[in-house]
């Protein structure tokens, strides 16, 4: 697998999703600017990252700017080939406002940012970004974000929940969907879903931040081994 | 040129010190020089006030700086900790030690007190911006941000929704800035007291990772090398920054003094600055802080040895018609001034541009001491820096005030001991300054840069150093309340506590930045708490092996003619040759050993128990005796270095009782919709020592009594902790053992655990609760 971190100027979780890659999974990875133009600008890459951060500050509709980026014209060509494109946090914000995903975000309920831990139920294991898991597991992860609340028109999560297109869901220890659980007022908990081809995936929770058992968990590990057994296949 | 006493007093000069620059010119200064003058021997920017006290920080008191290798009783044997340090106090913008690996650690610790006191989002924010930019300027990236905050009580009577609203813009500000820039806050404090209530402290403390070889100097050299304005356009805001934190009262001053930040921006100057890094054209980097270009400007020369010209007409505005004053004073945020090797700076400005960075060239290096400021090729202030950095220095007469030593000297034994202690532990748990945290630190980024191995809401925050087996601890602490009581122990308390909790991972303390946060100096009260301050400070850094390799003083911290509690704020990094062996603060199995290394004496006096449940502010400052700190800390480092250790947590505010409930739960609590509390929650069944009964009951629980941790170890560990300690001859009592769902003390304690950890872990966040009109 060979895999890119698009580096937008206000990007703060390349390094972070680079380091699992590259140090804990021993893959080939490599950052690509922001600025890096064209259809085939990441045709050399099996997997593309959008990382978490501020990409342009985010003063304006967080990942607004971005998703007018010109290395987005490259990531649409990349999944329209079918490539695999993960868009973490900020990243997943990029993948809504660039219509790669459905829906849209908006600011946390609490109306604060919020940095913990949560618990994510894995509701569909047969993505290539969630093969190692399985359905029904119950995963911890950390958040860190103040635009975390995902929305969708009734139709459009219908149709998302029609076509299982939801990946990872807040829930409890237990595994439960409750309010309690829901850490920022995303409709039906989702905390990640993915398109219809199942190769796009945007979440909030930072998987790159629980892959080594000395950050206090390694549930994340296993999207990134998911990703990386999937490309052996293909 | 005919000077007023209004024009004085805009510049915060006296007409003394006017006088003295008029004498060492040789001429008068004009009002562009009057303004330079001023803002660069404010206390803020010169430390007229405070130089000849903090020399105490670089050597003891009697005899030359080279009688220290008489170590002071427990000063820690080996390594000398003085050779870690790369760079000292006072040498560039922030300290340096070494942290093997060839890295080193940049820190220092800020106050951004006064603007936040205006204009609490902006101040706060702005804060963190100006410290962060101190660390990267040396070529350092910035890995941790602590925060030591002050505030009034949120549930005054009177000042209650003024304490609450300081509060919430301080920590949105906080957390805007630093989440944004992705710097994770792992630590600091956050206390409230009544003498914060119009002064707000914000102190904020950035620690950095630099290969130790490369470290960046703010020192221009070499004659005709260009001089580079990075960043931000500037502006008005923040005209007069430095002299207005140098004068007391903020309400008397206009909101305009406050600069807005742009966290964003500052993201692009750190990557383009560590980028910089290793180019061949960088000479020299230094921020533009307090008194914006130029102080800037005065100390890339001074620093250099050289001088500097620069011409205010190539600086790029954020508006039209800004007189040279103006450009000289603006404090306009996220501005960088980089010296650049001639004819290289073309490639210089390609990097900054690639980060979308405007910059300019605006002068250059020169090597006649003089600080040149022109406008379209005319001289319009033209000083030697050597006065701009030399400032009179004033030695004042500190006095005590009788008031506080009637106070400390009142007598405790009458007080009445609470008939239901259960529930004045209930009630102290639910104190805004022991509740758990967690409402603030959750809105802040703890996990970003992937190196936290142990969150805010330890003793210490632990971060690994990636790329090696090491890791480092950091702790903020100081204690306004002891320090007002008996600012000499509280000094030494400081160092002390803070020491001690980086020792509570397994960390080795190596060096302390510390903030000195002050009232008036003019007034001889404050200037004694001052004075005692340092010299306990100096002589806790120098028994605990932890220089003091940098900091910042914050004076005029009053309202209303009133001082705040004197709060020097301590930070402490320290170092672990292997990360993966860090002590937790709570307790990890049921059925382990609960111990006590140190011992209780019977101290009631300065204590968050009496303020809280008796209302008193006053007795004797717990004591502290460094050699015993020492001793203690020894021996928590060797006994976690040994793998007996499997929890460790400071006895502090609240005492032994709230420390036993703390090792439960993790100092800031469990909040019932955090999935962090990966061990479950463990209760603990203590029975006190026969020879404690002897004492006052309260005394024994919430008495503040120093040097003692709360440890946790395996039952057949027992006997080899005995013996370390034995060796290290410090007391070690054996009280009980963990697991269970109640929290017992017998026979004073037995609370419900799940009780005791809900009321801890939501009181605050009931307590800053902003009540919104019912129309939102």
């Amino acid at each position: 697998m060979k895999a890119a971190v698009v580096v937008f100027p206000g990007s703060n979780c390349e390094a972070d999703t680079a380091h699992v890659i590259g140090d804990v999974l021993q893959e080939p990875v490599e950052y690509v600017w922001y600025a890096t133009a064209g259809r085939e600008a990441l045709a050399a890459y099996d997997c593309v990252i959008l990382p978490g951060g501020f990409a342009y500050g985010d003063y304006l509709r967080v990942g607004a700017i971005a998703a007018i980026a010109p290395v987005m014209e490259g990531v649409r060509a990349h999944a329209e080939r079918g490539g695999l494109v993960l868009g973490i946090c900020n990243g997943f914000q990029v993948l809504l406002e660039s219509g790669l995903l459905p829906g849209a975000i908006l600011r946390n309920a609490s109306l604060e940012f919020r940095s913990q831990w949560v618990h994510l139920r894995v509701e569909d294991d047969r993505t290539p970004f969630t093969r190692r898991y399985r359905e029904g597991q119950v995963l911890k992860m950390p958040i860190a974000h103040g635009d975390g609340n995902y929305f969708a028109e009734p139709q459009t999560l219908a149709e998302l929940e029609g076509a299982g297109q939801v990946v990872f869901r807040y829930c409890d220890a237990a595994g439960r969907v409750t309010p309690a659980a829901n850490p920022n007022g995303s409709a039906a908990n989702i905390a990640g879903i993915r398109n219809r081809r199942g190769n796009v995936l945007g979440m909030m929770p930072h998987p790159e931040r629980c892959s080594e058992p000395l950050l206090g968990g390694v549930d994340g590990l296993g999207l990134w081994q998911s990703v990386v057994a999937a490309l052996v296949q293909v | 040129m005919n000077v007023t006493d209004g024009q004085l007093r805009e510049v915060a000069l006296s007409r003394a010190e006017y006088d003295e620059i008029c004498r060492r010119l040789g001429r008068a200064p004009n009002a562009v020089e009057l303004g330079m003058c001023g803002a660069m021997w404010s206390e803020h920017c010169g430390y007229k006030n405070s130089k000849v006290l903090l020399r105490r920080f670089r050597a003891p008191p009697e005899g030359p700086a080279s009688s220290r290798s008489a170590p002071t009783a427990g000063a820690t044997a080996a390594p000398p900790p003085a050779g870690r340090v790369l760079i000292g106090a006072g040498e560039e913008n922030a300290g340096a030690v070494d942290v093997g690996d060839g890295l080193a650690a940049v820190f220092k610790i800020e106050s951004h007190n006064h603007p936040s006191a205006v204009e609490p989002f902006q101040g706060a924010a702005t804060g963190v911006g100006g410290i962060v930019r101190d660390i990267f300027t040396m070529g350092a990236r910035p890995v941790a941000i602590l925060d030591s905050l002050r505030f009034g009580p949120p549930d005054d009577p009177a000042r209650g929704a003024r304490n609450r609203y300081l509060c919430e813009g301080v920590v949105a500000g906080v957390a805007h800035y630093g989440n944004c820039i992705g710097v994770p806050n792992v630590g600091g404090e956050v206390v409230f007291g009544r003498s914060y209530s119009e002064n707000p402290l914000v102190n904020a403390m950035c620690v950095g990772i630099a290969r130790a070889g490369r470290l960046v100097s703010s020192g221009a050299t070499g004659t005709g090398n260009s001089v580079l304005l990075v960043g931000a356009d500037t502006g008005r805001d923040g005209l007069h920054g430095a002299t207005f934190a140098s004068v007391d009262d903020p309400q008397a001053s206009h909101r305009g003094v406050v600069q807005v930040g742009d966290p964003f921006r500052e993201k692009l100057l750190i990557e383009a600055c560590l980028e910089a890094m290793d180019a061949p054209w960088l000479v020299a980097m230094q921020d533009l802080g307090a008194a914006g270009l130029t102080s800037s400007v005065v100390e890339c020369a001074s620093k250099g040895e050289s001088g500097m010209e620069i011409d205010v007409a190539r600086v790029s505005r954020r508006e039209t018609g800004m007189t040279p004053y103006e450009v000289m004073l603006s404090e306009s945020q996220e501005r960088m001034l980089v010296i650049v090797r001639r004819g290289q700076e073309g490639a210089a400005q390609a990097v900054f541009a690639r980060w979308g960075l405007h910059s300019d060239v605006i002068g250059q290096v020169t090597d006649d001491g003089m600080v040149r400021v022109m406008e379209d090729g005319q001289t319009v202030a033209e000083l030697p820096y050597s006065l701009l950095t030399a400032p009179p220095l004033y030695v004042r007469e500190g006095v005590e005030a009788p008031s506080v030593r009637a106070l400390r000297e009142r007598d405790l034994s009458t007080l009445p001991v609470p008939d239901d202690l259960n529930a004045t532990l209930l009630r102290l748990l639910a104190a805004p300054n022991i509740a758990g945290k967690q409402a603030i630190y959750r809105r802040y980024d703890q996990t970003v840069q992937t190196n936290t191995v142990q969150a805010p809401g330890g003793d210490a925050a632990v971060l690994r150093l990636k790329g090696t087996p090491r890791g480092i601890a950091v702790a903020t602490d100081g204690n306004g309340r002891y320090c007002y009581l008996d600012p000499h122990a509280g000094g030494r308390i400081a160092v002390a506590e803070a020491a001690r909790n980086v020792s509570c991972t397994g960390a080795t303390p190596l060096a302390a930045t510390n903030c000195l946060n002050f009232g008036n100096p003019e007034k001889p009260a404050v200037y004694f708490q001052l004075q005692q301050a340092i010299e306990g400070m100096a002589e806790a850094c120098e028994a605990l092996g932890t220089p003091v390799i940098s900091g910042n003083v914050s004076l005029y911290n009053e309202s209303g003619g009133e001082a705040i509690y004197p709060t020097p704020i301590v930070g402490v990094l320290g170092l672990m040759e292997d990360v993966t062996r860090h002590c937790p603060s709570r307790f990890q199995r049921s059925g382990d050993v609960i111990a006590l290394l140190g011992d209780t004496l019977e101290e009631l006096g300065a204590s968050e128990y009496l303020e809280q449940i008796h209302g008193l502010v006053a007795g004797r400052v717990p004591e502290i005796d460094l050699a015993r700190e020492g001793a203690m800390q020894r021996l928590c480092r060797a006994a976690i270095t040994g793998g007996l250790l499997r929890s460790a947590h400071d006895c502090a505010d609240g005492g032994l009782a709230v420390a036993l409930v703390e090792s439960c739960s993790g100092a800031f609590g469990l909040p019932a919709d955090d999935a962090a509390g990966a061990a479950p929650v463990i209760g603990a069944g203590v029975e006190l020592p026969g020879s404690w009964l002897r004492m006052r009951p309260d005394a024994v629980l919430f008495g503040e009594s120093q040097s003692r941790l709360v440890v946790s170890l395996a039952p057949e560990d027992w006997g080899a902790l005995v013996a370390l300690a034995g060796e290290h001859g410090v007391p070690l009592h054996r009280l009980g053992r963990t697991g269970g769902e109640r929290v017992t003390l017998a026979p004073y304690i037995d609370v419900e655990l799940a009780r005791a950890l809900e009321t801890h872990a939501t009181a605050l966040e009931r307590g800053l609760r902003v009540t919104l009109p019912a129309a939102l």
